[in-house]
């Protein structure tokens, strides 16, 4: 089948997906599209869905109902094409752990009728970080070896779209900084990327973002928009007890709901009797030392949140 | 430091030079820590910087090469199998038997840390009770929720009331507010005198804990409140001080 000489319209389109396993609707009803050259961020706890998405994308198994296409190839009837064409780096290590780096370099590079040379620009970054290590055994890297190894096997034949699937899970911060560094240039190069992940505070990386609970979408946006429709005030708070804060501004009548965020909580306000200051007396009479309130800006997290108990 | 009884009963963890080496490769080099009873203490690190290894050998489940430990009172060297007895262990990975029923999963770990059958009844109802769980006792848990799932895992990892739980990245994955429910109960943990011990790589988690060790290479480079550590690296948060600390070691 001749692929169009233009650019897809939209580099992913999904209508309707349903899928089940058993009883367990893991998908209802998806629809969203992907421009070409973006990155966007499928964000979502486990069990929400995202892998499953990921696969009937990916061609690896068939939804129940609807229809979905990659770069216009129809997922059922041009699979073909679509593996031919993507890049997919599965939520768990899944290169073989007893080949080199090199060796399982070069079998993918040869399952897609490709070498390392010819799309060694795409990969140069990433692989240059392990390739000192290009004979030693895959199953002996580090996670964050690991990482990179299964990213520039999924880059090796310059795949039109990429899956990522939870690449970061599991990853320490440091790494998972310097993935999403790599991403960035990533889409410099044209690659639309798909990726999803449990962690929150990558939402921002992403171009848009789909924030998924339970198989269904509860919001598609770019994280700037998402953010702006935050429903009520947010306020951070600080004491020298911060257990004890936790339960009394709880315990608050005016307050909506309080979560703890690191080293402050986050506090939503929507009754307009509450002020700061009327929260700082409060807080004072409860024995709290040290009170810093202040209106901060919604996480994407606090969205989420906010979203997945409506 | 042979005799459990004449340590501090305060110490829950005493760690000397505690090193692993696997051939010429030191996973573990030469690290000394102490944990207060009591204590949430947060245990972090890059990967490859040795923490796996660290646990294991805390756990009793992998011999020092070099140096000594003190768990819950025992030699992690020489009595691993009373160290196991007296701590509790949850990860994401292993918590409870997906096809076994919530009051199959308690009878079978109770049978494990040697809980009486009278004394095991009367826990589990109090547990069930305080979880809320009394409605499915016998469901499968591979049918909860995860919020559930793992709520009643930590529970039955400090069944035996130990003397400290391990707990090996518990929130991955997780949605933010079982996150944090989880943490809840960690607090509650910690209040009754059950020391704690994570590992975490969400770092906003790393302050609700009382004090935060980070490895790297094999070797302790920073153990403070997240309060200091934060002044020490002039950062405003815990995630500034791990990028500021910890490299990735290839």
């Amino acid at each position: 089948m001749d692929k169009q000489n233009n650019d897809p319209k939209s580099a992913v389109h999904c209508e309707s997906i349903s899928k089940k396993y058993d009883e367990i609707e893991a998908l209802k009803n998806i629809n969203f599209s992907v421009n070409p050259g973006e990155i966007f961020g499928i964000i979502g706890p486990d069990g929400a869905g995202k892998t499953t998405l990921f696969r009937i994308l990916t061609t690896l198994i068939l939804a129940d109902s609807g229809t979905a296409s990659v770069d216009d190839f129809d997922v059922v009837n041009d699979y073909k094409e679509i593996r031919k064409q993507v890049g997919y780096m599965p939520g768990k290590f899944s290169l073989y752990q007893d080949l080199t780096v090199e060796e399982n370099l070069n079998f993918f590079a040869t399952v897609f009728n490709t070498t390392i040379e010819e799309n060694y620009e795409l990969i140069k970054d990433i692989y240059q970080q392990i390739e000192p290590f290009k004979n030693r055994r895959a199953g002996k890297l580090s996670g964050g070896m690991k990482q990179k190894l299964a990213l520039s096997c999924a880059l090796i034949h310059k795949p039109s779209v990429l899956f990522l699937d939870e690449p970061t899970t599991g990853v320490d911060p440091v790494s998972r900084k310097e993935f999403w560094g790599m991403l960035k240039s990533l889409k410099a190069q044209g690659i639309t990327i798909l990726v999803s992940t449990p962690y929150m505070d990558e939402a921002s990386l992403c171009d848009r973002i789909a924030l998924i609970q339970n198989g269904q979408f509860l919001k598609i946006d770019t994280p700037k928009n998402i953010v702006a429709q935050y429903e009520n005030k947010l306020w951070a708070v600080q004491s020298d007890n911060m257990y004890k804060l936790l339960t009394d501004l709880r315990a608050n009548e005016l307050t909506n709901n309080c979560f703890a965020f690191g080293d402050k909580h986050h506090v939503s306000v929507s009754n307009e009797q509450l002020t700061m200051n009327s929260l700082k007396e409060t807080l004072d009479r409860l024995e709290h030392t040290n009170i810093e309130i202040r209106e901060i800006e919604p996480t994407i997290e606090d969205c989420f949140m906010q979203l997945s108990q409506k | 430091m042979n005799n459990p009884t004449q340590h501090n009963s305060n110490k829950v963890i005493i760690a000397e030079n505690l090193t692993k080496k696997f051939g010429n490769f030191k996973a573990v080099d030469h690290i000394s820590f102490e944990v207060n009873r009591g204590e949430i203490f947060g245990f972090l690190g890059a990967n490859g910087a040795g923490k796996t290894t660290a646990m294991r050998m805390l756990c009793g489940l992998s011999i020092p090469s070099d140096g000594k430990g003190l768990v819950a009172g025992y030699d992690i060297g020489t009595q691993t199998e009373l160290v196991k007895k007296n701590i509790g262990y949850m990860s994401q990975k292993f918590s409870l038997y997906e096809d076994l029923t919530v009051a199959e999963n308690i009878r079978f770990f109770s049978g494990i840390y040697g809980i009486s059958p009278a004394e095991r009844k009367e826990k589990q109802e109090k547990l069930l009770k305080d979880l809320d769980l009394e409605s499915s006792k016998d469901s499968l848990i591979g049918s909860l929720p995860l919020g559930w799932k793992q709520k009643l895992a930590f529970s039955v990892a400090i069944f035996h009331d130990p003397k400290i739980v391990f707990l090996d990245e518990p929130t991955g994955g997780v949605d933010p507010i079982t996150r944090r429910k989880f943490w809840d109960l960690i607090y509650e943990a910690a209040d009754r005198g059950i020391t704690v011990f994570v590992t975490t790589h969400y770092m906003d988690e790393a302050e609700y804990c009382n004090r935060v060790s980070i490895m790297n290479a094999g070797r302790i480079e920073a153990l403070d409140t997240p309060e200091n550590l934060k002044k020490q690296f002039g950062a405003k948060n815990m995630d500034e001080v791990f990028l500021k600390i910890a490299r990735n070691v290839e």
